[in-house]
């Protein structure tokens, strides 16, 4: 215990200098590209911005195929021409349910379905089973159903990371959490309202034939035609049929503009080369009558077509200001959402707030540093300033194991590093208590000081394995705000076991084997 | 200062009797326990919006807030028994909303609160806005406990391996007391528990644990080392040899914590309050409570299993 190899001693310090250079990054600008630059970040709470977490509704991804699925059974039956049937979704159930007039066609229906279930990976997403009485159900298999979930948050994510991009927020993070998730981070956002409301929208537009000949006032509308509200208009309603004639997936560009002769607003699109072709073809048939243009179930306008548009070109027109233009048009350039997303938790903070946090952590840091110092300069005299040296040094190596897992620092991860140093000269006192006690028994200086080190030496590692295995599984299982501090403490507590049983030992030996004291200053 | 010790906290070689307060000290710690217990459930802890779900919005305005008006408006605007507060300077306004079942009803009042507040005193700045969901909050809730259940789970199997279960049984024991304290303190203190806190009760458990085990870690070798002496005054005596350790190592913590309560801001002061607590609970529950207990259940086993020297597995042990 009070030997120390070159090696070692070489060892001990070549850590503590890494630990030196490795925190570098942090206070200066990478001298050359090549060179591994990693640093703390700072997390919202501390550099302003905002904490977004959205979810995505799991149940219109699965109603939505499960429709898609019902009207791709009807095609696929009647083409085996299998009669008199019913099919109906149901969404609680992850199933479709199919009534056949004949029971015997059953086997039929099952072959005819069975290749709607195959997904992109060639497995089959369907699980068929025979209810008796000719009730088919054909049920979205677990696997089935995680795939789509994975499927529509990626998706998610992709359209949420272009919708944002184009407002222009600098380094905003994106990802992914459990299973149907997306967190969103905007540093220096302090208001999200209007990313909120871009990423409220699914976006999906359409373009439709409106049916002139529906009776408005009837309570029901007629098959196949829905009564949607007029964005611009409330309380007014248009008879828009189902079938969509163009989707706004088929569109490549939207930009707003100002028309050249009113100088109102307006958004500018182009098709692809589908999209052209068959607004070509349904503007030609329907000149005179009027088409709507509907997002999100409501129509935003509903122009009459005065004459074939063939150029794949159009525009749109709803009473639009600057702002909204502008919005629509990043919501249709950015595609539409596969599920409406919500926001189920939110954190923002301005930048004063985070600036006054940095400061009153820093502050509490520097004040807690030196109370803990002088507490062991004064009560344990010289192997109290070599505590207080491998404080600092615990400090710095914190800081550099954090800098090198770019880890993010917050508000309570700077109370962690302070609860660290507290706990960090425990490993000291208990040394030097151990070595004063060997001393007034009556040992000579360097045996009381091996013997110290010795008895302490595993006192210390029980006393820091309980805190480390605490924090830890705050750290698996604690989420958000918690988790900065469980990070904090347990590097903490890890860099501290090295500096107060390393550094310091190597101190105070070396401090010995200089002076060869008869006492031990303790 | 710069070469020998200026001061020691306890003289070398003292000889409390603690041993003789043990009936005290666990009756005070009873007593305590039960409060706090009553206490958590009424008036109960005061769940920040972590673990409640709502929204919290702290805004700074222009001027000296106009409270009256900012709550009239507030109720206009149709929200559901907004609190606000006052914290800081006259400027600083909290704001507490209670949580809707939907989320997206969550996120309208927000933008509610934010016209309301443009409407009463314009130009007032938003400083700071969480909003959680009730299905958020009560997940937050499932893995904070969670967390805690399984720090707790783990300290007990490591002191069960590393020590005789009676350790184990004192260490937890005297734990779950300390626990029970901590949110007497929460209830009565009305800090918001929220996921911070249960760093801090978590930080409190692990203190505590680590001041147990080097008290314990001292019973085991004086076991060893006097093989005829009364438990109880083996005991004492361990203590007594590590009392300028435990004492030091909680004033270094309380020192640490102490700038945290005063200068930490409105988010820190809380879980540095309960801190200070914690480290008083369970640097005093080391001794009056978890030594009792260890005298209670080892008065005559540990002293047989340690004074038969012929097993050497369990001596080493």
């Amino acid at each position: 215990m009070m030997y120390f190899s070159r090696l070692k001693t070489a060892f001990v310090l070549g850590v503590c200098l890494l630990g030196a250079l490795l925190c570098l990054p942090n206070a200066i600008n990478a001298p050359a590209d090549w060179l591994p630059w990693n640093k703390i970040h700072l997390g919202l709470d501390l550099r302003g911005g905002s904490y977004l977490l959205l979810e995505v509704d799991m149940g219109t991804v699965v109603r939505e195929r499960l429709d898609g699925l019902a009207d791709a059974s009807r095609t696929a039956l009647r083409t085996a021409k299998v009669e008199r049937y019913v099919i109906t979704p149901q969404p609680d159930q992850d199933r479709i349910l199919i009534k056949l007039g004949d029971a015997s066609q059953i086997d039929a229906a099952r072959v005819a379905i069975t290749p709607l279930g195959v997904n992109a990976n060639g497995t089959n997403d369907l699980e068929f089973s025979d209810l008796g009485g000719g009730q088919l159900a054909a049920t979205l298999s677990a696997p089935g159903l995680k795939a789509r979930a994975t499927q529509a948050v990626e998706q998610s994510i992709e359209i949420v990371r272009r919708r944002i991009d184009e407002t222009g927020v600098v380094d905003p993070q994106i990802s992914r959490q459990g299973d149907s998730r997306i967190v969103v981070q905007l540093p220096g956002i302090e208001d999200p309202d209007r990313i909120k409301q871009l990423l409220g929208k699914t976006a999906r537009m359409t373009f439709r034939l409106t049916d002139e000949n529906a009776n408005m006032n009837s309570p029901v509308p007629p098959p196949g035609v829905d009564f949607l509200p007029m964005e611009n208009a409330p309380g007014q309603k248009i008879a828009v049929r189902r079938r969509v004639e163009v989707d706004g997936a088929n569109l490549t560009d939207a930009r707003a503009g100002q028309n050249s002769q009113t100088g109102e607003w307006v958004v500018n699109f182009t098709f692809d080369s589908i999209g052209t072709r068959r607004f070509a073809d349904i503007s030609s048939r329907n000149v005179g009558h009027p088409f709507a243009i509907v997002l999100d179930d409501k129509v935003i306008s509903a122009p009459v077509i005065r004459e074939a548009i063939t150029g794949g070109r159009g525009q749109i027109s709803g009473r639009f200001d600057a702002r909204s233009a502008t919005d629509l048009s990043v919501l249709l350039r950015a595609g539409a959402l596969p599920a409406p997303l919500t926001v189920v938790e939110e954190r923002s903070v301005g930048p004063e707030l985070g600036a006054d946090s940095i400061r009153a952590g820093a502050l509490a840091l520097g004040a807690g540093l030196l109370c803990v110092m002088v507490y062991m300069g004064v009560f344990y005299g010289l192997f109290g300033w070599f505590a207080n040296i491998a404080l600092v040094a615990n400090l710095v190596l914190m800081m550099a194991i954090l800098s090198l897992f770019e880890a993010t620092l917050t508000l309570p991860g700077m109370a962690g590093i302070l609860l660290t140093l507290g706990m960090a000269v425990d490993a000291n006192i208990l040394i030097n208590e151990r070595i004063r006690e060997e001393a007034h028994n009556g040992r000579t200086a360097l045996s009381a000081m091996e013997t110290g080190f010795k008895r302490a030496f595993s006192t210390i590692i029980d006393s820091n394995a309980t805190a480390f295995l605490a924090h830890v599984m705050l750290f698996f299982f604690g989420a958000g705000p918690v988790r900065g501090f469980a990070v904090t403490i347990t590097v903490g507590i890890a860099t501290s076991m090295f500096t107060a049983t390393m550094l310091a030992r190597l101190l105070m030996v070396r401090w010995f084997v200089k002076h060869r004291p008869q006492t031990l200053p303790v | 200062m710069f070469f020998r010790p200026a001061f020691r906290l306890v003289q070398d070689g003292t000889n409390f009797k603690f041993m003789k307060g043990r009936f005290a000290g666990l009756i005070v710690s009873a007593i305590l326990s039960t409060a706090s217990i009553v206490l958590f459930f009424h008036p109960g802890l005061n769940l920040g919006i972590d673990f409640a779900g709502g929204i919290k919005m702290e805004v700074l305005t222009p001027g000296p807030a106009d409270f009256n008006a900012i709550r009239t408006a507030l109720a206009q605007a149709g929200l559901h028994e907004p609190l606000v507060q006052q914290f800081g300077g006259p400027q600083n306004v909290a704001i507490r909303l209670q949580a809707t079942p939907s989320e997206a009803a969550t996120q309208k009042v927000v933008a509610t609160v934010r016209a309301a507040l443009e409407t009463v005193q314009p130009g007032t700045r938003i400083e700071k806005t969480d909003a959680v969901g009730a299905s958020v909050s009560a997940e937050l809730f499932q893995d904070g406990m969670l967390a805690l259940g399984l720090s707790l789970l783990m300290i007990l199997v490591y002191i069960w391996f590393r020590f005789e279960w009676q350790f184990a049984v004192g260490a937890v024991v005297t734990l779950i007391l300390d626990v029970t304290k901590a949110i007497g303190f929460l209830a009565l203190t009305r800090f918001d528990f929220d996921l911070v806190m249960v760093g801090a009760i978590l930080t409190i458990i692990g203190y505590s644990t680590n001041d147990k085990v080097v008290v314990y870690d001292r019973m085991r070798e004086n076991l060893r080392k006097y093989k005829t002496m009364p438990l109880r005054e083996l005991i004492d005596l361990s203590i007594n040899e590590t009392l300028n350790r435990t004492l030091g190592t909680s004033m270094t913590l309380f020192l640490a914590s102490l700038p945290l309560a005063l200068f930490g801001g409105s988010s820190l002061s809380g879980f540095a309050w309960t801190m200070l607590f914690g480290i008083v609970v369970g640097t005093s529950s080391s001794i009056f409570i978890a030594a009792p207990i260890l005298l209670f259940l080892g008065e005559k086993q540990l002293r047989r299993d340690i004074a038969v020297p012929t097993d050497p597995a369990r001596a080493k042990r």
